[in-house]
């Protein structure tokens, strides 16, 4: 059993006619990228869920009572991040999926969960620790190193863990690290964000820039283990927005605006090559304007095309792990200069080693 | 069955397409290149339908040593799924254990089409007597000592309750058993086979001990809730059955719940319905004999 079932089944017609080992195979590549709710939940849309069989059907329909719940969740979190938040200074913007569930965006539907994000002025995030940490949110123990590398370079708090309901979330103060060469002014995503209704103190980004953060983090992150699942948030979002009139235009100006140009690029690209959805004929000039060089232009497509296979033993092909190295090597070359990259690189390498030298059989968790 | 298979043809089916077979209604393909999981099998799964090899199973699990230098110092094994490695590895003498745990959590972090309660689960005369409890509590020993005194095996770790309020779904896996209760278990059933115990893992020297073979036979036999009986072990009890609130029971059966709260309203009602069905008690003891009496008067209504 090999090949890549996942990556083509979005834009199918009509319900695929599976043999029972490729259906297997099918919700392995989509649990391993944490999309096999978001499957289960194209199935339903299409109503495609009583042509499926029953043994693959059981997990599909498993997959959509995990989603169903973890919304809930966001909802609730998202809910007690208004108390614990109300003396924080400045709007509180959701991020992401917590975004997506809060206006009820399609990205939502189908959604699994590993944290919620915001974003808040970055003169209010020591308030906002403070606050959250008197809510109950406490960061887990990190080395010094790590620490630093958070707060000094990266654009966040370390992470941060709820007592009780041990959910995670992480407090951002921008969308990419301060030693990025793509370094984006958070105060400038706090300009445009929107209340979620009139006099909230939660916000969400704005069309453009939500779909904005989407590419940044994609193409910023390296790992693009998640990456189909972004693509496929981005697509989704948009198709919604595309109904806006003015969305496009706007989306293409901002990206300028905010030096990210490069980054829409691709993603727009990798949008058309799977999902077929393009920008509107008259802007096709002006996308294609947002990245210069041969790099972009045609070194860039095919690496990304294998790297956002799914990080599936049956979807790697010759060439698919360099691809992911080169891009996980240029994605830290992007966040962060490389006399700083070079040596947080190899000090991650020999910690990791040091750790399996001192801890050879660490315990399984038994479930 | 696996039985049917050679001590050769079991390897070169695990090294190779993996050995696919069934336990009640979930299907695992296993592979692996490790000596401890072929034997292990054959010692313990001789009696579990195998599957053929272009069906759909519910779960595909790898259990690996590495190759290369890695395999010989301080070997280590690994259980990888959907092609990541997804536990710690841990020492090649404890591959069987993994195995069965990696099962367990496929079952547990996959499956939202039943409620899942951590619990063992035995039946007498068509109706079943739930054991949830806490690691620790004694209720796999339990379970393995009721199993072979009159009470067929459902599971002695994850209770399968479907939605329509309609029979326990079984597993009849073997059971685990760790530290003291291997050598209880050995002296109260002469004879009875366990694997090869493995020692100094994280929950102390553990081995499996074969599920008699005949309920492995009757495994898509359900059962009907009768008992929900919390179990505790205490050094010089007399095994004592003490009636529990049915209010205080939901709410334990759900602490002991892998997905009670994925199922939402769904699963409140499962709750219910199952705790209503069950008369249900708090129970210690410290001697199996006893304990088993017990039980029997419970199936036979004079408890």
């Amino acid at each position: 059993m090999s090949g890549d079932l996942l990556s083509g089944l979005w834009v199918l017609r009509e319900c695929p006619h599976f043999a029972p080992r490729q259906w297997e195979l099918l919700l392995s590549q989509a649990r391993r990228c944490r999309l096999h709710a978001r499957l289960a939940q194209h199935f339903q849309n299409r109503g495609w869920l009583d042509a499926v069989p029953s043994q693959p059907r059981r997990h599909l329909q498993s997959a959509l009572a995990s989603a169903q719940r973890q919304r809930q969740q966001v909802r609730w979190e998202t809910d007690r991040l208004r108390v614990a938040m109300k003396d924080v200074p400045g709007p509180v913007v959701l991020l992401k999926g917590a975004a997506y569930v809060a206006l009820d965006l399609p990205p939502a539907r189908g959604r699994l969960f590993a944290d919620v994000d915001i974003l808040v002025a970055r003169s209010s995030i020591q308030a906002a620790e403070l606050s959250l940490m008197a809510a109950g949110w406490v960061q887990e123990a990190l080395d010094p190193y790590d620490e630093r590398y958070y707060r000094q370079w990266m654009h966040e708090l370390p992470p941060l863990k709820h007592v009780w309901r041990h959910t995670w979330l992480d407090v951002h103060h921008t969308i990419t690290p301060p030693t990025s060469r793509f370094a984006v002014d958070g105060s400038r995503l706090l300009q445009s964000a929107r209340p979620l209704h009139a006099g909230s103190q939660l916000a969400t980004l704005a069309p453009a820039d939500m779909v904005l953060h989407s590419a940044v983090h994609l193409m910023q992150e390296g790992d693009f283990s998640a990456g189909l699942r972004d693509l496929l948030d981005l697509n989704d979002l948009l198709l919604h927005f595309s109904a806006q009139a003015d969305f496009w235009p706007t989306l293409l100006d901002r990206a300028q605006e905010l030096g990210i140009g490069s980054a829409l690029f691709h993603v727009l690209r990798e949008v058309q090559r799977l999902f077929g959805t393009r920008p509107p004929a008259a802007l096709a000039a002006r996308v294609n304007a947002l990245a210069s060089g041969w790099a972009s232009k045609v070194l860039m497509p095919p690496l990304l095309a294998l790297a956002l296979k799914p990080p599936h033993p049956t979807c790697d092909s010759a060439g698919s792990a360099l691809a992911r190295w080169l891009l996980f090597v240029r994605s830290h070359g992007l966040r962060m200069p490389w006399h700083q990259i070079v040596p947080h690189l190899l000090r991650k390498a020999g910690s990791r080693a040091w750790a399996r030298l001192q801890r050879p059989a660490a315990s399984a968790g038994k479930v | 069955m696996i039985a049917q298979l050679s001590g050769r043809e079991l390897v070169s089916r695990l090294a190779g397409p993996g050995l696919a077979f069934k336990t009640g209604p979930f299907s695992f393909r296993v592979h692996s290149n490790v000596q401890h999981i072929s034997d292990g099998l054959q010692l313990l799964y001789g009696a579990y339908p195998l599957v053929a090899d272009d069906t759909f199973c519910d779960f595909d699990l790898e259990v690996l040593k590495p190759a290369g230098l890695r395999g010989h110092v301080r070997p280590q094994v690994r259980f990888r799924f959907d092609g990541a490695n997804t536990f710690e590895p841990l020492p090649l003498a404890h591959a069987f254990p993994l195995l069965e745990w990696a099962m367990n959590w496929c079952i547990s972090t996959h499956v939202n089409h039943y409620l899942l309660i951590h619990a063992a689960v035995v039946e007498r005369g068509g109706r079943a007597a739930i054991l949830p409890a806490p690691p620790g509590s004694g209720k796999s020993t339990l379970c393995a000592a009721l199993v072979h005194r009159g009470w067929r095996l459902l599971s002695d770790e994850v209770a399968l309750v479907p939605f329509d309020g309609l029979g326990l779904q079984a597993l009849a896996r073997p059971i685990s058993l760790k530290n003291e209760s291997i050598e209880i278990l050995s002296r109260f059933v002469p004879g009875a086979t366990f694997n090869k115990p493995a020692y100094n893992t994280s929950k102390g020297t553990v081995t499996h001990m074969l599920a008699p073979p005949a309920h492995v036979a009757r495994v898509l036999e359900t059962a009907k809730p009768a008992w929900v009986v919390f179990p505790r072990w205490q050094a010089g009890a007399a095994a004592a059955l003490t009636p529990r609130e049915k209010s205080d029971t939901v709410v334990d059966l759900a602490k002991n719940s892998f997905n009670y709260g994925v199922l939402g309203q769904q699963g409140f009602d499962t709750m219910c319905s199952l705790v209503e069905a069950s008369a249900c008690h708090d129970f210690v003891y410290s001697q199996l004999d006893d304990a088993i009496a017990v039980f029997d008067a419970l199936a036979s209504g004079r408890a």
